[in-house]
């Protein structure tokens, strides 16, 4: 164990923990969505495709989170547009997509030879974070801070029921597609903290724990995005304290948290 | 002068992957109307009710509909997943920025569910869901009233409350009214038109005159006769008697008040 005081200094340390937090703040209110909604295996499906990305970010030479990013909205809008017309049920085609994706990702990632550690991608690699890393992080949550905020109303209503949104004036395909999109930056950034495996955690896990203590679902939201935090301090904590990996040390961090919240009583 | 709410030109059509779901539809609705679609499972009353609504575009025919008209949604059902903390009072302010609480609760109490204000959406039962329907809908001061399937999931004491719930809200918004139904029985009570189809329309008019209508008798046979229920007490939301409603006693078999007409 390394002495406290002496990685207090550590740059490293800071920058894992704002990217941690930041990641952590948005992912609450969309992780609020994924449960309202069912999303979880949709999550999936978009993060597992991601290490396509990386895969083609690296052929293409561009930066593996912007690769990400670009690759992840593009599958969310195939999904959107597959969704409509598909005869299969959401389920299978979404079971098909997510395990396809990873697949086609590790081995892209064997035939190009390409020089990455497999399993910091899948499991993240938060101690690794560096300022340029920060500075897209923070411009993809706060694209997604933005959205939210703007579209908060809208996507309430969406969630309740799509025809009475839509009867209402409600532009419910782009509603839609704003969440998608959404959904789909936040992996991109989620995938240095937590691994292309364990994103959809940090969506559910939050939220789900946040469902016992809130009333209302702005409530909701900011709790989840609170818990979030919580659970990325308490993870790295053990991360330095007793040298674990980062990202699965956050999800169990979080998984405790939803544990402790289901003592408490439902709220009437 | 009446205004067209929804009118179609041309005959209305919807043909979905090789199946025509509806054909030679032509309808049109006048304000401050009840008008009532009835039909078979099967027959196309949602599908009318999607066309009409703008959520699904017809393959024949067009829908036209006065510009700037409002209109209040009631689906068929609502289904909310537990997980998504919401009270009745702020689903119904939901999308109305405009609407304060105070507005809200007066939604609430033209539908008698003022005390539903605080209740988590998800723990509703069926008929106090439809209320609270009926009271978003008609927070919206709506000029059209369009109701899929109003009494979906309300027990059957509970169904006639529903439609004189329905009637007492076109008279104080002056609304039109267009509703999805198939409890024949206490539709032709309730309503100004009966519009029976059957993936065109069958026959329309009068309920006393579609109930007479070979079509119609088709259809549904003619064990159904047009019946006009006299309701002469209320309940409340749980199905009691709310006292001082009337004076008299109701310890008489309900059938006595009820006149069926053969």
């Amino acid at each position: 164990m390394a002495p406290f005081g002496e990685l207090i200094h550590s740059q490293f340390l800071w920058f894992a923990l704002a990217a941690g937090l930041l990641v952590a703040l948005v992912s609450g209110p969309l992780g609020c969505f994924a449960v309202w909604r069912r999303m979880a295996y949709f999550g999936d499906t978009l993060a597992h495709s991601a290490l396509l990305g990386v895969t083609l970010g690296f052929v293409l030479q561009v930066d593996a989170t912007l690769a990400v990013g670009a690759s992840s909205c593009l599958l969310a809008i195939l999904l959107v547009a597959l969704q409509r017309r598909q005869k299969l049920s959401v389920d299978t085609l979404l079971g098909i997509l997510s395990h396809s994706m990873l697949a086609l990702g590790i081995v892209a990632v064997s035939v190009f030879n390409i020089n990455v550690d497999l399993l910091s991608l899948l499991l993240g690699d938060l101690l690794a974070v560096g300022p340029r890393d920060l500075v897209l992080m923070l411009a993809a949550a706060a694209l997604i801070a933005a959205l939210l905020y703007f579209l908060w109303e809208q996507l309430l209503a969406f969630t309740l029921h799509e025809e009475l949104a839509a009867v209402e004036g409600v532009p419910v395909e782009r509603v839609r597609l704003a969440l998608m999109l959404m959904l789909a930056l936040l992996i991109a950034i989620a995938m240095k903290v937590v691994g292309v495996l364990l994103i959809t955690a940090l969506l559910i896990i939050p939220a789900a724990a946040a469902r016992r203590l809130s009333h209302t679902p702005e409530q909701m939201a900011l709790l989840s995005s609170g818990i979030g935090c919580v659970a990325v301090l308490l993870g790295l904590l053990a991360s330095v304290l007793w040298d674990t990996p980062a990202g699965p040390s956050i999800v169990l961090a979080a998984s405790l948290l939803f544990l402790l919240s289901q003592l408490h009583r439902a709220p009437g | 002068m009446p205004f067209r709410a929804v009118n179609h030109p041309a005959d209305l059509g919807l043909e979905v992957a090789g199946r025509q779901l509806l054909q030679h539809i032509d309808l049109q609705l006048q304000p401050g109307e009840i008008v009532t679609v009835i039909g078979p499972n099967g027959a196309g009353k949602t599908t009318l009710l999607r066309l009409l609504l703008g959520l699904t575009a017809p393959t024949t025919g067009s829908v036209w509909r006065r510009p700037g008209l409002r209109l209040g949604y009631m689906p068929q059902r609502l289904q909310i997943d537990p997980t998504l903390p919401m009270s009745v009072l702020r689903f119904i302010q939901l999308g109305q920025p405009q609407l304060r609480a105070a507005g809200a609760r007066a939604a609430l109490a033209q539908v008698g569910a003022e005390r539903l204000a605080h209740a988590s959406l998800a723990d509703l039962s069926g008929g106090e869901m439809q209320r609270v329907l009926l009271a978003r809908a008609a927070s919206r001061k709506p000029q059209l009233l369009v109701l899929d399937e109003p009494t979906q999931g309300v027990d059957v004491g509970g169904q006639s409350e529903v439609y004189q719930l329905i009637a007492a809200l076109r008279d104080e918004l002056g609304c039109g009214v267009l509703l999805v139904s198939h409890d024949l029985h206490l539709v032709m009570a309730a309503t100004d038109k009966v519009l029976c189809i059957n993936q065109h329309i069958c026959c329309q008019g009068h309920p006393e005159q579609v109930s007479r209508d070979p079509a119609y008798l088709e259809l549904f046979g003619d064990k159904v006769a047009p019946y006009t229920h006299q309701h002469n007490h209320e309940h409340d939301l749980s199905g009691d008697i709310v006292a001082g409603a009337c004076d008299h006693n109701h310890s008489h078999d309900h059938g006595d008040n009820h006149r069926e007409q053969q």
